[in-house]
């Protein structure tokens, strides 16, 4: 029942918008495909990114160096719990947000989307943000020089959700 | 230029240590599988992330985002206690968290950073425990429904990819927490340190 639910909650959503959309009397159609089209806008955006960060993602698994840094920190990762298959991921996440899809992606195919490294991997990317570059851009558009403890205070709930990650996938999947 | 160092730096580990490791061969033909993946993967996606982008652009012409703004009210002035007498910040960061929670990064974007400016005019050049808080909350994810993964998961197959839903809030609560505790925290240790 519950599993039922979470996955009637995208069709739910849209069907809420839709209907009080039309109870406001929104073009809700309209509205849906100028939305669709900006999405389309953003998808074209990061095609270009992709392509790059896939060709390394590629060229680095198959030159065997990611196992072998992998299997560096093993240990480390399982025993906090962690596939140590996310170790990419887990160094290019705070730094850009495509390279950290194409990787996610990346793990996701390889692994699938239904395995423990798949869904760890998503969850990974779906409770994350790309730290560094919104530090840049708030502090940069702030004209802030002296960031104090924000840096720090960023990084520490990013190692949280990235161990909360692992842990919450084996709560939910046993 | 962050990129450019990490991109040429997974280039050039991949060359030298398969070449070193006698993968040369596997390589130089992941380049061009890479490649065409990429393209593949982002085709795949289109169709799922333009649905999203649409349902968005309703919830924000029909007034349910700015609901969502509402309620979030009494949480903020909590976290931004500075801040609570001034309408028009506050506006700005429920605003913020309110795309944030959608999922809308663009717009979530702009707007937290018109909160941050606002932030900014109090103490100039110098972060201030709410513009610290405001940006440990942005580099924290808090959207409900993450429709990039789960349209990645669905372009590799995945029948239900919003299945993994209740782990990424349960990610999301544990990180948001720690973050904000960490910035109480070390607001106290850095006055206490001055």
């Amino acid at each position: 029942m519950t599993q039922l639910l979470i996955q009637m909650v995208a069709p739910l959503i849209i069907a809420l918008a839709a209907v009080w959309g039309m109870a406001k009397r929104v073009d809700v159609y309209g509205a849906l495909v100028q939305g669709a089209g900006e999405g389309l806008g953003v998808l074209i955006k990061i095609v270009p990114a992709m392509v790059g960060l896939m060709t390394a993602v590629y060229m680095l698994r198959a030159s065997g160096a990611m196992e072998a840094a992998g299997a560096l920190l093993a240990p480390f990762l399982t025993r906090l719990g962690v596939p140590p298959e996310t170790v990419g991921l887990l160094l290019v996440r705070p730094v850009s947000g495509n390279a950290a899809l194409g990787v996610g992606s990346e793990l996701i195919a390889t692994y699938g989307p239904d395995s423990a490294i798949g869904r760890t991997a998503a969850v990974m990317l779906g409770s994350t943000e790309t730290t560094f570059y919104t530090i840049a851009v708030y502090f940069g558009a702030a004209g802030i020089r002296k960031t104090r403890y924000a840096v720090p205070a960023a990084l520490c709930a990013d190692v949280a959700a990235f161990l909360a990650a692992a842990w919450a996938v084996r709560w939910w999947f046993g | 230029m962050a990129m450019t160092v990490i991109w040429t730096g997974m280039v050039v580990i991949s060359v030298v240590y398969g070449l070193l490791a006698g993968n040369g061969a596997a390589v130089a033909a992941a380049a061009v599988e890479g490649a065409a993946a990429a393209v593949e993967l982002c085709i795949t996606m289109a169709g799922v992330m333009c649905l999203w982008m649409g349902v968005m652009e309703v919830m924000k012409r029909c007034g349910l985002a700015e609901k969502l703004s509402q309620l979030l009210r009494p949480i903020l002035c909590r976290l931004y206690p500075d801040f609570r007498k001034d309408r028009e910040t506050m506006d700005a960061i429920s605003a913020n968290v309110s795309a944030n929670l959608l999922g809308l990064g663009n717009a979530a974007t702009p707007l937290g950073i018109q909160a941050a400016r606002r932030m900014a005019r109090k103490t100039p050049g110098v972060a201030s425990d709410s513009l610290c808080m405001l940006v440990v909350c942005n580099t924290a994810s808090i959207q409900l429904l993450p429709t990039t993964v789960a349209a990645v998961r669905q372009g590799a197959g995945c029948a239900t990819p919003f299945d993994i839903l209740p782990a990424v809030w349960l990610a999301s609560a544990v990180s948001v927490t720690v973050g904000i505790l960490a910035a109480k925290v070390m607001a106290r240790a850095w006055r206490a340190g001055k």
